[in-house]
């Protein structure tokens, strides 16, 4: 576990550089800078069709410094495969170079994992392909203008919800679980750490690795800039967004999400909800709705951790 | 001569084998280094004997991906070639429609990426039998283009590719089609060269640096593909892939040449392969499996006393302009046979637009005669081939078409139910 | 010049090759776009900024928060242990100001301060 003073020290390296497109506040941004600090020097990036695609510049300058490829949005998930099968090859032929430890990563939004990705993606967790698999969850297809993905959750407006959407989030980590791929976590960019020591046991670990990190969008969830933080973070104390890790199968609740197995230590979903525009269409009804599906998915949580405990 | 059994060739031996198991041999001599694999018929049985030889060793250090799509297949291989090392991969049809956006993807990042076709109809409704279309939907995509009339030239086209596609003024992917089924799933002796050999032909496999204008390497981090505005280059950079394709010709030929010093074999001048065109009265341009057959019917005519030649494209992409020209302006008519189709275009065959296009600007050359036929695996007899020759040959004497005409192009062996 | 030589003038070490890649005509081109990093991609984005957030310095008491949770990467931990903005690429976001624990950054109005 690592602490801020530790990171401090060791972390001062900046791999994003500064001066991109990226929106003021973004949370990719903050997940991206976190992330490439757990990997290091030795990762190369594939990432398809995103926010993330366009916010790295214009030829021909670019702000990622470290290896980075372009993608076309379907197919982030089989290049990973293909860049991570050469790198073997490479070691192959020139072994005890950098080309064994490079690590291959993906980093899409949620509409290209979800929607249009999730094809290649299941692929390669069924191949357990060796590749760190990222997705950033803003919860729409924000590169285009705010468009709905399966991440949206309920009751979201979006440019093609505008009422609201009607059905739920997609469970992607629990889709991943169920290809039983050797590591799955969650984040938020509200722990910043927790974010930095998943991402290195992610780096420890050989195959197919799935982390899901909550990411907000200032202009897509319709919020002033500097509440970033404050709503990742509300996101977690809500119970809304849990943070766990499955290890080989075994679910561990990371340090902010593990008290609120206690239904009254979690925050009312309302406090995560009203400081948000794309909630303003949401009914009294669809409000009471929401907490209680919340309060259901605990209640399955619970089952599932003690029954992994007998 | 060796029964192909599960005899695992090293040194040159001859071998019965199928079309697509020469493909597998090519790939496993040309020592590709990632291969992704995706069955689909009639292309599956590449993919399966090269899973053989991964399995049982031959080919070390390999990396085989098997991927759930066609689409993820190109992606892979796309990023494996990008990372620095050899490709390959095999589809068909409805396959190659599948990873059609990533085609283009694999061009414009100029990889030389070898990937054979078996070609197949496309659907609906289903057909898995030979015929081009496939390949000449994929036209635009910058990829070169071959077409293989026997096995051994499956063989020795893929080593061939490999050797013009890594060229540094050229790097651009390729695919060598031939015919699903007539040349796929048949059997005929090819020579699978020794491995020596075949190393001192192609070019060493990538260093550690990867190719030269793309790499993935930590201490030369670079990005590549974003955005570029309209006022960029990105014009330019488009250009610059028909320009690389254009002097590509004079790549093929050297290759060819290449090839012929080492192996022995001919390909005509690697472009086109001439069949008795001297002296010929009326030529047939002709591509693929129907062209082995066409040299009989060229060669039977012959003994009649007819005069007749044939010309085998061998490459379509790039497309060779001044070799068509040159034979043009020797005879006075040319057949142009297309086992394709392009809908609404001026001819109906992707080839014979091309030809006609080729000859537009230059006087004193042939009239063309565009004909279609064997679409979906339809079978082509050699009585209908020495047919079509006599028909181009009364058509040169007395003007007189054949009937099956429509809009200009001869659609021969439309079925007629009695 | 041929394709290779194109080439040759990116195709070196981080330290030896272009910072920014300029050509003049498509011949110059090398055959595929590809961008090296540097920092400013966009320009000083430090101009999109409305409001500047300015650390007090006396009271900080140095925890990094500001640093963990800036989006962009522009706070500086200096050697004596105290944090700077850059200034240049600083977009405004307010996230340092909004997460310092002990309220010592202020967002204040770009147009409010007089600066030569």
């Amino acid at each position: 576990m690592v602490k801020l003073k530790e990171a401090l020290e060791s972390c001062q390296e900046e791999f994003f550089l500064p001066g991109n497109s990226c929106c003021a506040g973004c949370g990719l941004e903050i997940a991206l800078r976190w992330a490439m600090k757990a990997l290091g020097h030795n990762t190369a990036l594939v990432s398809p069709a995103s926010c993330l695609n366009v916010v790295v510049g214009l030829w021909p300058k670019a702000a990622p410094n470290f290896p980075f490829t372009n993608m076309a949005f379907a197919a982030a998930a089989a290049a990973a495969t293909g860049m991570s099968a050469a790198f073997k090859a490479k070691n192959y032929r020139f072994p005890g170079k950098v080309w064994g430890e490079m690590t291959t990563l993906v980093f899409a939004g949620d509409g290209g994992t979800t929607d249009i990705g999730i094809q290649g993606l299941s692929g390669a967790a069924e191949r357990n392909s060796d590749f760190i698999y990222c997705c950033y969850d803003n919860e729409a297809y924000m590169n285009t203008g705010i468009q709905r993905s399966s991440s949206t959750p309920h009751g979201a407006v979006t440019t093609t919800t505008t009422l609201g959407k009607e059905r739920y989030k997609k469970n992607l980590p629990a889709i991943m679980a169920a290809h039983e791929i050797p590591y799955v976590a969650t984040c938020s960019v509200s722990e910043p750490l927790d974010l930095y020591d998943k991402f290195k046991k992610a780096k420890s670990i050989k195959g197919c690795r799935y982390i899901h990190i909550l990411a907000p969008c200032p202009p897509g969830w319709g919020y002033q800039s500097e509440s970033t933080i404050e709503l990742a973070r509300l996101a977690v104390k809500t119970g809304s967004w849990i943070l766990y890790e499955i290890e080989n199968g075994i679910m561990k609740l990371s340090k902010k999400s593990q008290p609120l197995l206690d239904p009254s230590k979690r925050t009312p979903l309302i406090d995560y909800l009203s400081n948000q525009k794309r909630f303003s269409k949401l009914s009294e009804k669809d409000l009471i709705e929401l907490q209680e599906r919340l309060d259901r998915n605990w209640e399955r949580i619970a089952a599932e951790l003690s029954c992994q405990e007998n | 001569m060796v029964e192909a059994t599960n005899d695992f060739v090293q040194d040159k031996e001859t071998i019965v084998i199928k079309g697509n198991i020469s493909a597998a041999y090519a790939a496993k001599s040309a020592r590709v280094q990632v291969i992704s694999a995706y069955p689909i018929t009639p292309q599956t049985t590449v993919v399966e004997k090269l899973s053989e030889f991964v399995d049982n060793g031959l080919m070390p250090g390999t990396q085989y991906i098997k991927v759930e799509s066609e689409h993820s297949v190109m992606a892979s291989v796309i990023a494996a070639s990008m990372t620095g090392t050899r490709t390959f991969t095999a589809t068909a049809g409805q396959g190659l429609f599948y990873m059609f956006e990533m085609l283009h993807w694999a061009s414009g990042t100029r990889l030389p990426i070898v990937t054979t076709i078996a070609s197949r109809g496309p659907a609906p409704p289903w057909n898995i039998w030979a015929d081009f279309t496939d390949i000449f939907s994929c036209r635009d995509t910058g990829w070169m283009t071959a077409f293989c009339a026997t096995h051994q030239e499956i063989y020795d086209e893929i080593l061939m590719s490999y050797k013009l596609c890594e060229d540094y003024d050229v790097l651009l992917p390729k695919f060598v089609a031939y015919g699903g089924f007539i040349l796929s799933h048949t059997s005929k002796p090819v020579i699978v060269e020794d491995q020596e050999l075949v190393d001192s032909f192609l070019p060493p496999l990538p260093d550690e640096k990867g190719w030269p204008h793309i790499w993935i390497d930590p201490e030369r981090p670079l990005m590549f593909g974003n955005l570029i505005m309209p006022s960029g280059f990105y014009y330019e950079f488009r250009m610059k892939i028909h320009d690389a394709m254009v002097r590509a010709k004079e790549k093929i030929k050297t290759v060819a040449k290449d090839f012929e010093k080492i192996f022995g074999r001919n390909y005509g001048n690697g472009l086109v392969q001439e069949y008795k065109m001297d002296g010929a009265d009326v030529g047939m341009v002709i591509y693929g499996d129907l062209a082995l057959q066409m040299e009989q019917a060229v060669d039977d005519l012959r003994e009649e006393g007819y005069k007749v030649g044939m010309v085998k494209l061998r490459h379509f992409r790039p497309f060779p302009v001044e070799d068509i020209i040159e034979i043009a302006k020797k005879v006075p008519l040319l057949g142009v046979v297309d086992r394709a189709t392009a809908f609404g275009s001026p001819t109906g065959g992707p080839v014979s637009c091309e030809v006609k296009t080729a000859l537009h600007d230059v006087k004193g050359t042939a009239r063309i005669l565009p004909m279609i036929n064997g679409l979906g695996g339809r079978e082509v007899t050699l009585e209908q081939q020495k047919n079509q020759l006599k028909m181009l040959i009364k058509l040169n004497e007395t003007g007189e078409l054949p009937k099956d005409m429509f809009y200009g192009t001869y659609w021969d062996g439309l079925l007629e139910v009695k | 010049m041929s394709e290779s030589e194109k080439w040759k003038k990116i195709n070196k070490s981080k330290e030896e090759r272009p910072k920014v890649q300029e050509y003049k005509n498509w011949k110059e081109l090398s055959p595929i776009p590809i961008s090296l990093p540097i920092e400013g991609n966009m320009g000083t984005t430090g101009d999109w900024r409305t409001f500047r957030p300015v650390i007090d310095q006396d009271n900080c008491n140095k925890c990094g928060f500001c640093w963990m949770y800036c989006p962009e990467g522009v706070i500086e931990k200096k050697e004596d242990g105290h944090f700077e903005i850059d200034l240049l690429y600083c977009k405004g976001c307010g996230i340092c100001a909004k997460e310092c624990p002990t309220k010592n950054i202020e967002m204040v109005r770009e147009s409010d301060i007089k600066d030569g």
